[in-house]
């Protein structure tokens, strides 16, 4: 099938448009983050016209970045984990046995995902307090209350990613392993776990991003010593300054790690939506 | 953020393999292992779900909020004044509902249209191919408030890029506009939402690209058909199954978005870019009325609920009317 001149012009164009929407924006953070405050204070130039690594100095002062960033770190990873080692469990049931009331365990998990965020938070914050007070255990303001809800944000969709891994390991790899005696938690951990270190990975990450981008319940829910650094960024604007420069600095050292590990897993992430999306 | 994006089959389509035998004297296995999931979705969704549409019918202010379960019982009260159209505070929830639909409508729009097209381009093995495919998922992996900020420092009055190009570089505006106060607010927070949201359509349009077999396009080239035609006869029906779970994602998502204009805007959205969760914000955290919040978030449940469950069934009859 040859491509036609025409359709090679309009593929050129297509995507050196593309190209530039998703550039532009990142090129500015890069280049603002470089550029010192007065630059960024008077008008917009495209390129920094004296460079400095100043705002990535500067950045740790301003805001307590260091501390939002350790919170941030903490809070994500735990719901990450959580959240996986939870959404294995399911979908090892989910994807192994037919019992009476999957479909609507299933279907039930994903409806979650049709609510808005805000119709839960304030309920949430509500109870939280109210255990707070009735318990002593403190949940709202607190790590462990965000760890609570972020792993549930991610885990539908880890149901649903991990039954289309699980499902495409063959079963008679299940059936060898029983054969050899292996009980259904083995037959888990030796079987399919190993097989699907990748689309674990790629679900891993997609928890980990779920909660290291969550604004809403992170503007409610924490305080000055749980804040993280989805809130903490609001900190470099004051009434008398924006420190921009920091921002897209702060921003960088933010984004990069995450952004690195999803392109790095970015295949598995496709083969699990194909798995579960196409069949 | 998250994202669901369709079922695994839940029913599967070959004959059932006969369980091995020491699966069969545990059936209450899968169930235990259903357990932690289920009950954290029970904490975490649907208790405050229930009690979201307790606290609808009680009169909830900061007055009541201390000892908040003795909330004097109002019956529909709420209802009746958030959905009293002529009172002020019925006018702008409809308002920020119509916003919403447009905003919804506009963004999920454009953001397939663009999707498909540079999953379509992106079809045929060209040098560089992998590259710009990493590139167009970026904005995806992006956390969402440094994406949007970066837009919000693009759109400065004074300061941003996009006046320096339109006012300084091209001249084509002599007044600097404002991009994040007023009409143009709206069109900003378009911009910016298409920007983080067409990186998923084009992730999953991708996936759905895959599985088309290669020979029905050599099959429609040999019958004469050109680019548009085999778009039509055989890439969209091939990803129909693939955009009926998109599309109500992406409507789900962004009618759902407080992200994007809560970063965008800080705190009190212009009015044309009030979108219905700030809204329901505003109500309950900045004028504390518990109450009304609550029952204005019961009642977006119940018309996302109507939305989701006549889209399926209607994709679903045409499926198999198909």
């Amino acid at each position: 099938m040859r491509e036609t001149a025409a359709e090679r012009w309009s593929r050129r164009v297509i995507l050196t448009l593309l190209s530039a929407f998703v550039l532009i924006p990142l090129y500015v953070m890069l280049t603002t983050a470089l550029k010192p405050l007065r630059d960024v204070r008077d008008s917009f130039t495209w390129i920094p016209a004296r460079p400095t690594f100043e705002a990535f100095v500067d950045m740790w002062s301003t805001v307590p970045l260091g501390r939002y960033l350790v919170n941030s770190l903490i809070v994500s990873t735990a719901a990450a984990v959580l959240s996986v080692a939870i959404a294995i469990l399911a979908a090892y049931a989910t994807s192994r046995w037919r019992f009476r009331g999957r479909s609507v365990f299933l279907a039930s998990a994903l409806s979650t995902q049709m609510f808005p965020g805000i119709l839960f938070l304030l309920p949430l914050f509500l109870i939280y307090v109210n255990i707070g007070n009735a318990t002593g255990i403190e949940l709202y303001a607190s790590r462990t209350g965000l760890v609570i809800t972020y792993l549930t944000f991610s885990l539908p969709f880890s149901i649903w990613m991990l039954v289309g891994y699980f499902d495409a390991i063959p079963r008679e790899l299940d059936e060898a392993a029983a054969v050899d005696g292996a009980g259904p938690m083995r037959i888990l951990f030796r079987v399919l776990l190993p097989t699907a270190v990748p689309g674990i990975l790629a679900v891993t990450v997609y928890a980990f991003m779920t909660a290291w981008g969550e604004v809403l319940f992170a503007s409610v829910m924490t305080d000055e010593n749980t804040r993280t650094v989805a809130v903490g960024l609001s900190g470099y604007s004051t009434q008398y300054d924006v420190y921009w420069n920091q921002i897209m600095a702060a921003s960088l050292v933010v984004s990069v790690p995450v952004v690195a590990a999803f392109l790095f897993l970015q295949k598995y992430f496709v083969a699990g939506l194909t798995a579960g999306a196409v069949k | 953020m998250t994202t669901t994006v369709s079922a695994p089959d839940v029913a599967p389509s070959d004959a059932e393999p006969s369980p091995p035998r020491k699966r069969r004297r545990r059936p209450s296995l899968p169930y235990l292992l259903l357990v932690p999931a289920i009950v954290l979705e029970l904490a975490v969704h649907v208790l405050p779900m229930l009690t979201g549409v307790w606290m609808s019918l009680r009169e909830l202010t900061q007055f009541q909020i201390r000892d908040w379960s003795s909330a004097p019982f109002v019956g529909l009260d709420n209802y009746r004044v958030t959905l009293d159209f002529n009172s002020a505070i019925g006018k702008e929830l409809l308002h920020s509902f119509w916003v919403t639909i447009a905003y919804t409508v506009l963004v999920v729009g454009l953001a397939w249209v663009i999707g498909l097209a540079a999953a379509v381009v992106l079809q045929r093995p060209f040098r560089g191919r992998a590259l710009l495919r990493t590139l167009f998922l970026t904005p995806y992996a992006l956390p969402v408030y440094t994406a949007v900020i970066t837009w919000s420092f693009l759109l400065q009055r004074d300061t941003g890029a996009l006046n320096h190009v339109l006012v300084d570089q091209l001249g084509l505006v002599d007044d600097r506009p404002f991009w994040l106060i007023g009409g143009n607010s709206f069109w900003s927070l378009v911009l910016v939402s298409v920007w983080r949201c067409w990186p998923f359509a084009f992730l999953c349009l991708m996936a759905g690209l895959q599985s088309v077999p290669q020979d029905l396009y050599e099959a429609a080239y040999m019958d004469g058909a050109g680019f548009w035609r085999r778009l039509r006869a055989v890439t969209l029906p091939m990803l129909r199954p693939v955009n009926q779970v998109l599309l109500l994602v992406l409507f789900l998502w962004t009618f759902n978005d407080f992200n994007t204009p809560y970063v965008l805007f800080g705190k009190g959205a212009p009015d044309e870019a009030d979108l219905i969760s700030i809204h329901i914000y505003e109500s309950s955290f900045v004028t504390w009325n518990f109450g009304l919040g609550s029952a204005m978030s019961v009642a977006l449940l119940l018309f996302l609920s109507v939305v989701s469950g006549l889209y399926l069934f209607l994709t679903r009859k045409a499926r198999s009317d198909a």
